[in-house]
């Protein structure tokens, strides 16, 4: 390996470590502040910290921060009778199978070192182009210079997405350890629960994707990212699956309406009522981590990873079946730079959608859970499964009529997918110009007073 | 090996049976229902984000009842005391200042916590009140232990005492904090503004009940 590519796979690994763990952190704020704005509450605000006598407040982050200084400073108390190899064992395995599961996911295409700018001399004078790449084929090699293509995953492993189902069992280990070692029998049955909850909801993740592998044709997850870029993202080819994946990702990250192991109102916190301090603060943010970690897989699998709707390797090129429409070049270095954005920006709509499904649902009772878990969601992923190999099959022999349907329907649903982003954000943005419609309600001697002060008074924050 | 179970008997009480709610396909798919109600958090989390960007959170006393962040931010925005809140104790005051009370006692007697504590003495040689009245020498109240109940001013004849300051009690440190004696007691104001009693004394001899003096106090 050459000096190049371990500079390069330092940057990546710090990319990826940087996100997933301020992603986390900003997800623990989010939690509360989210929920207290779907609530119609105010949620955490008060944590202030002070610049140049300047009192600031950012929106309740500072919670986040104070919640991290806790971590490191609270006591480290271990029960008298846990086994204590176990017991510090445990939160290291709950987080090291969460970090170790992000390094086989792509954060945009193939970078080529040699494309990304160049300096050119014409007339004397030296500047730099950027130029592009073809649309097609892979990039320039140069062995002799030890300059290669760039796979923009940390590891980008043969075998794909098998390892991220191994590596996630083994976040099964981290929580039945954590019970068992506690000495505490509600420690325990939330382990028990968790670890049987984490098992019958990943048979459910594996075969949900047994659908997706056959249609992309491919384990390794950027080759899927390749085929969501050249036909349609796979919540159009998969919808099923998608729904399936999603519930299963969220039951195999403990998350609600999947939470019984960690019921705060049924088991203490479940699994790691007994750990307190940094051990507590590894489990607490490995919980949000595998949010992070599950929303990228969802991203990459289904939709589309680092594609944007007709942006391909070499600029926008805007078609529908035979027809090219429009077709405009991009250099390089902003076709790599708007897929790492636009990644992370899914993944983020992502982090967004699970955190609002856990305010909006209730919890599952644990026999409905396991019920759901392989009675139902097991036989829908087989179902799923059959289905989709019937009409690849149907489609395989249909000949070239179906296949340039197809492509048309692909390019219709990215024009789909571009229109209503487009939408959407337009709506968001034009909604903020509006305001709310007031009712006031004058009724008892407290609001006719507060109505002659004219409205609620306010003053600056006080001591 | 199966066991059949005998049926039960059909009763022959008249009973109405009560209805079951059923699910429909629909509700027992459980998503259409589920996406209903995200619909709704999103359409708060939207209209609250926009509000606290933009800073028009709907005032929280007089616009509570709307659908939007009508949280209270304490102690910046404080909701006024209704009009017959009961506060602080004050002692009133006559008209030169001094305490309208009489002790008679009567508050500390009527209160159910026994927060009050009034030691009354005679008025010095010469004051022309002294045989006639009593004052409080001593007039203590400990407002840690009062559940401002109300009963001292419902008792007092000569409303010299009364809770219309409109305050509460602060938080303090200590407990002896909480114990007000009679000059802090009579240095606070209601909510109007106003120290002096509703209930003038008329002295023995005073213009408007003329031919009333100390021994001759009926007609």
């Amino acid at each position: 390996m050459t000096g190049m590519q371990v500079v390069w796979t330092l940057i990546k690994i710090v990319l990826m470590l940087a996100v997933i763990i301020n992603l986390a952190a900003l997800l623990t704020w989010y939690d509360r502040r989210g929920s207290a704005m779907m609530q119609d509450r105010v949620g955490p605000n008060r944590a202030v910290i002070k610049i140049f006598g300047k009192e600031i407040r950012l929106a309740g982050t500072l919670h986040a921060a104070a919640d991290g200084i806790k971590f490191f400073t609270k006591e480290d108390f271990m029960p008298p009778k846990a086994d204590r190899l176990l017991f510090a064992i445990a939160p290291i395995l709950a987080v090291a199978s969460v970090l170790a599961l992000i390094a086989t996911i792509p954060m945009a295409d193939t970078i080529c070192p040699t494309n990304l700018w160049r300096s050119v001399t014409k007339d004397g004078s030296t500047f730099t182009i950027f130029p592009a790449v073809q649309r097609w084929g892979s990039c320039v090699a140069d062995p002799k210079n030890g300059v290669f293509p760039i796979d923009m995953a940390v590891a980008p492993l043969n075998v794909g997405v098998l390892y991220v189902f191994a590596i996630a069992g083994q976040g099964i280990i981290g929580a039945a350890i954590a019970g068992w070692s506690s000495d505490n029998k509600f420690s325990l049955m939330g382990a028990l629960r968790a670890a049987s909850q984490m098992v019958s909801y990943e048979v459910t993740m594996g075969m949900s994707l047994i659908g997706a592998m056959m249609i992309y044709g491919s384990v390794r997850l950027d080759d899927m990212v390749r085929w969501q870029g050249e036909n349609a993202w796979g919540i159009f080819v998969q919808p099923f699956a998608f729904f399936l994946f999603f519930a299963a990702a969220v039951a195999e990250t403990k998350r609600i309406p999947f939470d019984l192991p960690e019921a705060e109102s049924e088991l203490v916190s479940g699994y790691f009522t007994e750990y307190s301090g940094m051990k507590f603060g590894m489990f607490y943010l490995a919980e949000y981590m595998e949010v992070v970690t599950s929303s990228m897989l969802i991203v990459t699998i289904f939709l589309g990873g680092w594609q944007l709707p007709f942006l391909h390797r070499d600029g926008i090129t805007i078609e529908l079946g035979a027809a090219k429409v429009a077709h405009v070049a991009m250099p390089h270095i902003w076709v790599s730079i708007l897929g790492v954005v636009a990644f992370f920006v899914k993944v983020i709509l992502m982090c967004w959608i699970q955190a609002f499904v856990r305010w909006s649902l209730p919890r599952f009772r644990y026999d409905q859970l396991m019920t759901l878990g392989w009675k139902i969601l097991l036989p829908a992923s087989l179902v799923n499964i059959l289905v989709t190999g019937v009409l690849w099959l149907a489609l395989e022999k249909a000949g070239p009529a179906a296949t340039d349907a197809l492509r048309l329907a692909g390019n219709i649903t990215q024009a789909v997918v571009a229109v209503l982003a487009t939408y959407f954000l337009a709506r968001v943005v034009v909604g903020m110009f509006g305001t709310r419609p007031k009712e006031r309600f004058v009724v008892g001697s407290a609001a006719e007073r507060a109505q002659a002060q004219g409205g609620t008074q306010s003053s600056a924050m006080q001591a | 090996m199966s066991t059949t179970f005998p049926k039960k008997p059909q009763s022959s009480a008249k009973v109405a049976p009560v209805p079951r709610p059923t699910h429909d396909l629909r509700e027992k798919a459980y998503l259409p229902e589920i996406l209903a109600g995200v619909g709704v958090s999103m359409k708060h989390f939207f209209m609250n984000t926009r509000d606290m960007i933009k800073g028009q959170r709907p005032d929280p006393v007089l616009e509570r009842l709307d659908d939007g962040v009508t949280a209270i931010s304490y102690p910046e925005q404080k909701r006024p005391y209704p009009e017959r809140f009961r506060g602080v104790h004050r002692l009133t005051l006559r008209e030169d200042q001094s305490p309208r009370c009489v002790a008679c006692l009567c508050c500390s007697t009527a209160c159910p916590a026994q927060c009050i504590f009034i030691e009354a003495g005679e008025y010095p040689e010469g004051d022309k009140r002294r045989g006639y009245e009593k004052y409080p020498v001593k007039f203590v109240i400990d407002e840690l232990r009062c559940i401002f109940c109300g009963y001292c001013v419902e008792a007092c004849p000569c409303d010299a005492i009364r809770m219309d300051t409109g305050m509460h009690a602060v938080p303090y440190d200590s407990r002896d904090q909480f114990i007000y004696e009679k000059d802090l007691l009579m240095s606070f104001e209601s909510i109007d503004g106003t120290r002096e009693t509703a209930n003038p004394r008329h002295e023995p001899g005073d213009p408007t009940h003329p031919g009333l003096d100390r021994e001759h106090a009926h007609h």
